[in-house]
């Protein structure tokens, strides 16, 4: 029989410290819709994308009603556009991100992932077709998420991919001026991307899955938060353990959603990850975390340490609690969606280059950055190139989610809305690396011995 | 099916016999109650059983939710496995 204390608890890190569902993502593959015809490629990825994901919403606020844990989202992510669209007869991908958006917009959901490429090594005339389309496709449409793989450890890096990257992330700030260049929110540029990941902006379905999955996302950093409370001034020992314990309880969660989502929806269980991914509101910050374990703010020296075991620990508790574990699993550290980074950067604690470091240790990469409008495109290419550099020396995903705000400066303040959040304009190094990304070509892969 | 009843809430005389009595309408089964005042507090605990349950879950809440309110407690009902699935290995 259960404890009341322990029913307490449960109900406690719900109701005051934010632990949520923050996602069942169903990932779909669109293998079977194409077609030359652009026109019916797009009818049967709709009509395949709506019937798959019917009856998500409903499932997921069924889940939330009889469990009482809030399931913030439901999404879909879909095989790689690039990849299905090959064929098609056409010059822009734009209408495919149409279709996408309708198919969200009809089924309820707030995001749909899978608008992407992967060119890791090279390209070909699809990707190159999708890629050029990614600007006006996230100013034509609300949800949909585009994202592109241009380095692996196994392939090493495409700086050609790097630079125009560089160049879409521009464009696309361009295209959605008016909005605070929130295009460029629903942009990420990978390296090593996993295919199974249930969180937006940078899930799609990967080659490697099945027809139809359900993959969920778990969150709660204010969980973490909360029980390092209760261990103030012991050795890190002790916060390793608590983390741990807390991490395991949070994933037993999840591993339960996702097995009701599964079941009831008809498909197979994907994954958990174990992210702990922060909003903006109060107390869902991965930064406060790293201050309660003795940090003035984050940004600070030892914050590099702190997040590295954070993310460990995470890890080490969650991976006994789900049957199976993947995604990005580990702590995100999105600007602009955490309230503790948002005051660091506002305080002149945190840096861009601090951030940098910080994603060496923890998952995904630079993540939700304002950078001024003037910033170039040469720069954020190599601001991609260094970000892709650590993912694929140290065997991990990176991403970047830069946004080069168009009349912002170092300092103002953007403001997305919604989960997205806002966050001032960081300042960049504006020393030049042009003659550097000109270069394009290949970074080849690393050795992978001799690892000093 | 079980449930998990939890109600906290200001300490006033008839929680008890009201929450339950909203049970018995529906034919839920109690099968545990732990409960004690804090400072003034309520807090109670009931595990109970849905097998002859004549409302669905959701009903269920909503009748109770309003139980609630009139008494001006909070009161929450979730599937057992959510707890057994964090504190049971």
């Amino acid at each position: 029989m259960l404890w009341r204390d322990e029913i307490f608890e449960t109900n406690r890190m719900i109701e005051q410290n934010k632990l949520d569902v923050r996602t069942i993502t169903m990932g779909i593959s669109l293998r079977d819709c194409v077609d030359p015809d652009l026109k019916a490629f797009c009818q049967k990825i709709y009509d395949k994308i709506t019937r798959c994901a019917k009856d998500l919403v409903a499932v997921g606020v069924a889940i939330e009603t009889e469990y009482g844990v809030p399931v913030i989202n439901k999404r879909v992510s879909v095989t790689p556009i690039a990849l299905v669209a090959e064929g098609c007869k056409t010059d822009t991908l734009v209408p495919v991100a149409e279709t996408m958006d309708r198919a969200a917009r009809d089924l309820g959901i707030n995001f749909i992932g899978g608008f992407s490429a992967l060119v890791d090594k090279g390209e070909t005339r699809g990707d190159t077709r999708l890629i050029a389309s990614i600007p006006e496709a996230l100013a034509r449409t609300e949800s949909v998420c585009a994202s592109v793989n241009v380095g692996t450890t196994k392939s090493g890096l495409n700086m050609d991919a790097i630079r125009q990257m560089g160049e879409t992330i521009k464009r696309t700030a361009a295209l959605t001026a008016d909005r605070g260049a929130i295009g460029c929110a629903k942009l990420v540029v990978f390296t090593n991307a996993v295919q199974d990941n249930p969180f937006m902006a940078g899930a799609f379905h990967g080659v490697g899955e099945g027809e139809c999955v359900v993959n969920v996302g778990v969150s709660g950093p204010g969980v973490v938060k909360r029980a390092l409370e209760s261990v103030q001034g012991a050795p890190f020992d002790t916060v390793a353990e608590t983390i741990k314990r807390t991490a395991f309880k949070v994933t037993r969660v999840g591993q339960l959603v996702a097995q009701e989502a599964s079941k009831r929806l008809g498909v197979s269980m994907g994954i958990v990850d174990l992210s702990l991914a922060p909003t903006s509101a109060i107390g869902d910050s991965v930064a406060h975390i790293l201050e309660e374990m003795g940090l003035e703010r984050c940004g600070a020296p030892g914050t590099t340490a702190a997040l590295a075991l954070l993310n460990d620990a995470v890890k080490k508790g969650g991976l006994m609690a789900a049957q199976h574990v993947g995604g990005l699993s580990g702590a995100f550290i999105p600007v602009s969606e955490d309230a503790g980074m948002i005051d660091a950067v506002a305080c002149g604690c945190l840096s861009l280059e601090k951030l940098e470091a910080m994603t060496c240790v923890c998952s995904v990469g630079l993540d939700m950055i304002a950078v001024p409008g003037t910033t170039s495109a040469a720069t954020l290419s190599a601001i991609l190139a260094d970000e892709a550099a650590i993912g694929m020396i140290n065997n991990k995903t990176t991403a970047v989610r830069l946004i080069p705000v168009p009349g912002k400066k170092v300092g103002d303040d953007v403001e997305f809305g919604g989960l997205l959040g806002h966050c001032p304009v960081m300042a960049v190094n504006t020393f030049g690396a042009e003659a550097f990304v000109a270069r394009g070509g290949r970074i080849p892969a690393p050795v992978r011995s001799l690892t000093n | 099916m079980k449930i998990v009843v939890t109600i906290i809430g200001q300490d006033r005389i008839g929680i008890v016999a009201k929450i339950s009595t909203a049970l018995a309408e529906a034919e839920v089964n109690i099968m545990d109650i732990n409960q004690n005042i804090m400072n003034g507090f309520f807090n109670m605990v009931m595990i109970a059983d849905m097998q002859r349950a004549t409302l669905p879950l959701d009903a269920l809440q909503k009748k109770l939710a309003d139980v609630g309110r009139a008494l001006g407690v909070d009161v929450k009902i979730q599937h057992e496995d959510i707890f057994n699935a964090m504190h049971r290995i």
